[in-house]
């Protein structure tokens, strides 16, 4: 069966106003035929939990520059588990050192795209790992 | 046989050459789209007037400089922006820092500091000690500066919504130490508007926000007289992904919109003027830069002097700190970052910056180690001992390219700010989002131009290899979080709680009405208020503000 268009929230948690990337990313996966929801900056863990619920959403992606990831991140990721939408597929970019990218991959987050990364490797990632590619 | 003009060297010189050979692409053209000829020459400079245009340094319009003689004086002022963990940590690398030489320096603060809240809010989960020092009450503040006495360095602090109270702290461990606050040397960066545009660190709305700016400013003038109160900041708007037209435009709109609001509160244009500094991005378009901040320094010279009619000269000088582009930092290959940095400074360098930081080449990854730092201190070192640029002001004026370009920046500028006051001026565009909206199609366009391939970034979309994973990355102990909370909590339990909520009364009641409330931020500081409790009054005043365009 062909999948109705992807629905993707990016959302950016915590406290840091870098959202160039947040928003580049949004406008690629976007003009990619996705169905594109941003959250704007400073969201709660419990905020995007929400937003990505309410608006049923495939993809989660998270972009944090601040360093505070491997707090935030297992937040939504619970969040999401508990309020039954652990089935979405979580990214995430930013600034995020590689020795941590393991420990994020265990905690449910499929892939980590760091500055400079193509919005076009993206998107080929997206569509390939809800098989809409 | 030589042509007589451009048009004639075209048609006949360049155009056998181009029949034979043509050019690598169909249009050449600055990182922001300026479009750019093969070659420029007299006739690209019609009208040029040296006298009305460039001058010589030190004298108005300032193109070439705001000082006579720049470097061969005093080398621009370096310094790294840098902060991390709590007091005691980043207090430790300042010395450091000093001791490889740097004479100045730049407070990296956490968020939570920057927007108002303590460690144990809800909303400062995970940002404790990242991006910045935690400083909470003034006895964080007191470590930070432990041993680095205030009346011989001079301080620069990266801090906007929440500057009142921190400035305040400054104050008063300078006279802790001793030192007057006629003394103290340094920078704030107090710029709010750019806050809404770009870097996202706001409270409260533009309005009462503006207001604290004013306070800020005034009462730095008759208190703090050798400070600067506001460092109008184009950086974050150009890491946003803004041209560089528009860097100099919305920088100098916001410089525009802070002018007009302290004649406002009825102050003279040459009382504060002088005050005023800027802080600028350093791009990877190499000329395009240069050419910027020359533009940028002519435009605030005619804005200042013909706009606001200021007499007094140094009211006219676009004096200005730089940082090397950030967002020119790639991920892969790092060690490409230290060049890419390198000649990001040198176009600074070149273009008469007052200071100058360097990114180190390993922030792609995260906050930079010390190895990394030291590299980028030794680059802005490596440039003003060694390479000989220091020795002649503006060494690149008189070039056909660069006065040609500068030309045509500020030209493109000058449509912006115009078209910024026919939207009512800075905080009326802010408030419907235009120049949020202008950088984020500028912003886009760039990203398409690279994935096309039209724009080669080494390492990236062209010449791409594995590269060696980056070690030593500066890591921010998880104890930092645990230690932060237990000094306020000692802080709190220690101090007069009774004189706490007296400064705060009276904090409370000076925002209410419209004298200035340095002083009392400067009385809740020494009760060691905490920073989130002077800004849970201020929002119980003046109210928060969301983000008015987001995408």
């Amino acid at each position: 069966m062909a999948k109705d268009r992807i629905r993707v929230l990016v959302a950016k948690p915590g406290l840091d106003g870098h959202d160039r990337g947040a928003k580049v990313v949004a406008r690629a996966l976007r003009d990619a035929g996705m169905e594109v929801i941003y959250t704007g900056i400073r969201q709660t863990p419990e905020m995007i939990v929400q937003s990505a619920v309410q608006e049923d959403v495939d993809v989660v992606g998270l972009s944090v520059l601040s360093g505070a990831h491997m707090e935030l991140f297992p937040l939504i990721i619970e969040g999401l588990k508990q309020k039954g939408k652990g089935d979405a597929l979580v990214v995430a970019g930013g600034i995020i050192p590689d020795d941590d990218i393991p420990t994020l991959k265990q905690m449910g987050v499929k892939a980590a795209f760091g500055p400079g990364t193509p919005t076009s490797d993206i998107v080929a990632f997206i569509k390939k790992e809800l098989g809409a590619g | 046989m030589a042509s007589k003009n451009k048009q004639e060297w075209r048609e006949t010189t360049l155009a056998a050459t181009l029949k034979r050979a043509p050019e690598r692409k169909d249009k050449f053209d600055t990182m922001s789209g300026v479009e750019l000829d093969t070659v420029y020459a007299p006739e690209d400079l019609e009208g040029f007037d040296y006298a009305r245009d460039l001058a010589y340094p030190g004298e108005y319009p300032f193109t070439r400089g705001v000082q006579p003689s720049m470097y061969r004086g005093r080398v621009w002022t370096m310094r790294e922006y840098s902060g991390f963990g709590t007091a005691e940590d980043t207090n430790q690398r300042y010395h450091y820092l000093l001791e490889q030489g740097l004479t100045a320096l730049s407070v990296a603060f956490h968020l939570p500091t920057q927007i108002g809240y303590d460690s144990d809010h809800p909303l400062a989960r995970g940002e404790i000690g990242k991006v910045g020092v935690a400083i909470e009450t003034l006895r964080d503040m007191e470590i930070l500066f432990e041993a680095i006495p205030l009346d011989k360095v001079s301080t620069s602090m990266t801090i906007n919504s929440t500057c009142a109270p921190v400035l305040a702290m400054y104050i008063a461990v300078g006279k802790k130490q001793g030192v007057a606050p006629a003394d103290l040397n340094g920078t704030v960066q107090n710029d709010i508007l750019k806050e809404y545009i770009a870097r996202g660190t706001y409270i409260f709305p533009p309005r009462p926000s503006m207001r604290l700016t004013t306070d800020i400013i005034s009462y730095c003038r008759k208190e703090v007289p050798r400070w600067n109160s506001i460092s109008v900041s184009g950086y974050h708007i150009r890491e946003a992904g803004s041209t560089a037209a528009q860097e100099i435009a919305f920088t100098l709109a916001n410089g525009i919109a802070y002018v007009q609001a302290l004649i406002d509160v009825g102050l003279e244009v040459d009382y504060f003027a002088p005050r005023i500094s800027f802080f600028q991005s350093s791009h990877l378009n190499f000329f395009e830069e240069i050419a910027k901040f020359r533009a940028l320094r002519r435009l605030w010279a005619k804005i200042m002097r013909e706009r606001f009619q200021a007499k007094d000269p140094r009211s006219w000088m676009f004096r200005f700190h730089t940082q090397t582009a950030g967002v020119s930092l790639t991920s892969q290959q790092p060690l490409n970052n230290i060049v890419r940095t390198a000649w990001e400074a040198l176009a600074a360098a070149l273009a008469g910056t007052q200071s100058l930081h360097t990114n180190s080449f390993d922030e792609a990854y995260a906050t930079p180690s010390e190895e990394a730092v030291t590299a980028a201190v030794r680059t802005q070192q490596l440039l003003a001992y060694e390479s000989g640029i220091t020795d002649v002001v503006d060494p690149l004026g008189g070039s056909y390219y660069v006065e040609s370009l500068t030309s045509r920046l500020e030209r493109e500028a000058t449509g912006y700010i115009a078209k910024v006051d026919s939207l009512g001026g800075a905080i009326a565009a802010i408030e419907q989002g235009y120049q949020q909206r202008e950088i984020q199609d500028a912003s886009y366009r760039y990203v398409r131009e690279t994935e096309e391939g039209r724009r080669i970034v080494v390492g990236v979309n062209e010449f791409v290899s594995p590269f060696p994973k980056i070690t030593g990355l500066l890591r921010v102990d998880p104890e930092v979080e645990r230690r932060q909370k237990e000094r306020t909590a000692q802080v709190k339990k220690e101090r007069d709680n009774s004189k706490v909520e007296q400064t705060l009364k009276r904090l409370e009641d000076l925002a209410r009405g419209t004298d200035n409330t340095m002083p009392a931020f400067l009385e809740c500081v020494e009760a060691y208020a905490t920073l989130g409790e002077m800004c849970d009054v201020l929002r119980k005043v003046f109210g928060t503000q969301k983000e008015f365009l987001a995408f």
